[in-house]
């Protein structure tokens, strides 16, 4: 017994020096070897979101090439440091002390769900690195996190968006609602539909919240058939969206009825169900031919390096890691405290993904498009105007 | 059709699949007295399977014809990975004779194969799920028919053939059916491969109707089978066929509340109420005939 309670000792002991080498003073990113600037991204480059993680990964890569040719940013060079979350939160948090501790990431990219990236922002904000992510919609990813911002809009801001275009610009005066009671996300946006649509006084005439999981959804579409809807607000993810479009129709309840969320942003939805959701509207942050000149700009750019059409998520990334290094140039000093300042000063920023202003809350002012399903494409509907 | 008359239809349509697999369950504990934890992934390689068929053959043949492919196709998948788990995961065990030192226990070997065969699915099918390609059939009514078909059958073969006969005698009494004879391992392996057949019917008639293959499938749909196969009493046949209607049936009665999200929580409220009063279940009882 004694034994054992002196080689505990020793353990603790040793771990102790060792949390001391590891995680004393971290070493500055900006003073990392040959000059270069170093930031650190984090994704979900392999695992169930793999395709997240590297579209995002070939925005920010785009993005970075493009900043190096042109010289580097205040005349040094920008280096990526990736590391995989393997779309797991423990991974994540593991993976974004590495980036802080032992590669001296001046600020940080990441992630693209909204449960990775609390957790990453977690660990971010505790060490006093700034961080951005590109994609992560949820209002408590940066909230109450000095130090975390987001190049996107919020949920918040979507739904009401949504409820705002179907309401005045549509004309629509008969809502219903379907979205997964479990998933944070879905049933964030569905109560911020719910809230925008009584302040806009559209009637809400079925409301159904199923099981995350479930993938047999008749039940539920006959009953939100009877309440005759003419727009159905389905904030789903794509993989829901396809089952329920394809049940829908023999429900009664067209493919043109549904009105959906940035989720739905996705070459299956319109391999599988394609021909179903023709007509239906979404938000998004992106489309292809959205007909602005930033964004003409990366397609052509994204397509000549890659070969192929960027994803919403490529945008995306591109946009964070383009408006990260519009801050590095800003930062003064140049240090992690510089840079935070310099980030939520941002006003006006050209992304491909429209202009983006920060705000107070560390949140993107943006505007939310609104795509379409026409022809198996997505296509550019219309701008509303951002919450 | 009213809400109410379309969901008892649904109901029942999800019900008999969901029997369909509790029978794999039960049968297997019957006869080894082993839970087969690994039986939803049976069930998902059957649905990869049929999707791989029907995608390949949608275009050309006509949809009768493609289901049958799509079906033989599961059959083959099922019996292959059900037949590969039972060879590989359990007999060596059952087999090893109780020497000194803990015997390792086959559930543990059980859990391993599950987590096992859904990462392979990962890596071979990926995460995304697959939809099935949509054949003109009228699915719920040929669900329900189909598995009222299979449960027939499965009845007569338990009753008239000698394998059946075989197995309910192991399930009875396994010392005593290997005293007059009955070889062991041959019983379990036609009992793996009964409850294979039925778990690549019911991830056929699944998938038509719902239309998505994913590797997760199995457990999302397993755990359901698998409450079934306890609320109608494991081990017994009917009692699957009646747990899985009753759990389909609430849980699609339970879509028209305003709870419809707590799906789950309503169908094992039931279950543990069903058990506080029937710890058998509602068909099972204690050593006696079972299979």
């Amino acid at each position: 017994m004694a034994g054992e309670g002196l080689s505990r000792r020793g353990f603790a002991f040793g771990a102790a020096a060792l949390g001391a080498a590891g995680c004393g003073p971290p070493p500055r990113g900006d003073t990392g070897p040959g000059g270069e600037l170093r930031v650190g991204a984090y994704l979900s480059l392999s695992g169930e979101e793999a395709q997240f993680g590297i579209d995002t990964r070939e925005g920010i890569d785009l993005a970075t090439g493009e900043a190096n040719a042109a010289g580097g940013v205040r005349g040094r060079r920008l280096v990526v440091v990736y590391a995989d979350d393997k779309t797991d939160p423990y991974e994540t948090a593991q993976k974004v002390r590495m980036l802080i501790d032992r590669e001296g990431v001046l600020a940080l990219l990441g992630e693209v769900a909204s449960g990775r990236s609390r957790v990453g922002g977690l660990v971010a904000n505790q060490r006093k690195v700034p961080m951005i992510t590109p994609s992560s919609t949820d209002a408590r990813v940066t909230r109450g996190r000095p130090y975390v911002f987001r190049a996107c809009f919020t949920s918040e801001a979507q739904a009401s968006a949504a409820a705002a275009f179907v309401a005045r610009s549509l004309g629509r005066r008969k809502a219903a609602l379907l979205y997964a009671a479990q998933d944070p996300y879905s049933s964030g946006l569905a109560a911020a539909f719910r809230k925008a649509a009584l302040a806009l006084s559209l009637p809400l005439v079925a409301e159904k919240g199923f099981q995350k999981g479930e993938k047999n959804f008749r039940t539920y579409l006959n009953q939100l058939a009877a309440a005759g809807p003419d727009v159905v607000y389905a904030p789903l993810y794509y993989t829901d969206m396809v089952p329920v479009a394809r049940q829908a129709r023999a429900a009664g309840l067209p493919g043109s009825l549904f009105f959906g969320c940035d989720a739905w942003d996705a070459e299956d939805l319109l391999r599988d169900a394609g021909a179903e959701l023709e007509g239906a509207l979404f938000t998004n942050h992106y489309a292809l031919d959205v007909p602005w000149e930033s964004s003409t700009r990366f397609v052509a750019a994204y397509r000549r390096r890659f070969g192929r059409e960027p994803s919403g998520i490529a945008a995306q990334g591109y946009d964070a890691a383009r408006l990260l290094y519009d801050a590095i140039v800003r930062a003064e000093p140049l240090d992690r405290e510089g840079l935070r300042g310099a980030i939520a000063a941002t006003r006006g920023f050209g992304g491909a993904t429209g202009a983006i202003s920060i705000d107070d809350e560390r949140n993107a002012q943006k505007a939310v498009l609104v795509v379409a399903v026409r022809g198996g494409r997505f296509r550019f509907h219309a701008a509303a105007p951002g919450a | 059709m009213g809400p109410l008359a379309g969901a008892t239809l649904q109901g029942l349509a999800q019900g008999s699949m969901i029997a369909l697999i509790a029978l794999g369950y039960t049968m297997v504990y019957g006869v080894l007295g082993l839970i087969n934890f690994a039986h939803g992934e049976v069930f998902m390689a059957a649905a990869f399977a049929g999707q791989i068929v029907l995608v390949g053959g949608a275009g050309y043949l006509p949809a009768p014809l493609a289901f049958a492919f799509a079906l033989a196709a599961a059959l083959a998948a099922a019996l292959a990975v059900g037949l590969a788990v039972e060879r590989g995961a359990y007999r060596p065990l059952l087999e090893r004779p109780p020497g000194p030192g803990p015997r390792p226990s086959p559930l543990v070997t059980a859990l391993a194969m599950s987590v096992l065969l859904q990462n392979v699915a990962v890596v071979a099918f990926g995460t995304r799920p697959r939809s099935y390609p949509q054949l003109d059939l009228p699915t719920q009514p040929l669900i329900v028919a189909a598995a009222l078909a299979a449960m027939l059958a499965l009845q007569a073969t338990l009753a008239r053939t000698w394998l059946g006969k075989a197995m309910r005698a192991t399930a009875a009494d396994a010392e005593a059916a290997r005293l007059v004879g009955l070889r062991a391992p041959r019983v379990v392996a036609f009992t793996f491969a009964l409850g294979s057949a039925l778990a690549a019917l019911g991830a056929v008639l699944y998938c038509l109707d719902q239309s998505q293959a994913y590797p997760t499938m199995g457990a999302a749909l397993g755990t359901r089978a698998f409450a079934a196969a306890v609320l109608g009493g494991i081990g017994s046949v009917p009692g699957a066929v009646l747990g899985g209607l009753l759990l389909g049936l609430v849980g699609e009665w339970s879509k028209l509340t305003d709870y419809a999200g707590g799906q789950d929580v309503l169908s094992f409220a039931a279950l543990v109420v069903v058990l506080l009063v029937r710890p058998t279940g509602l068909l099972g009882r204690r050593r006696e005939e079972k299979v």
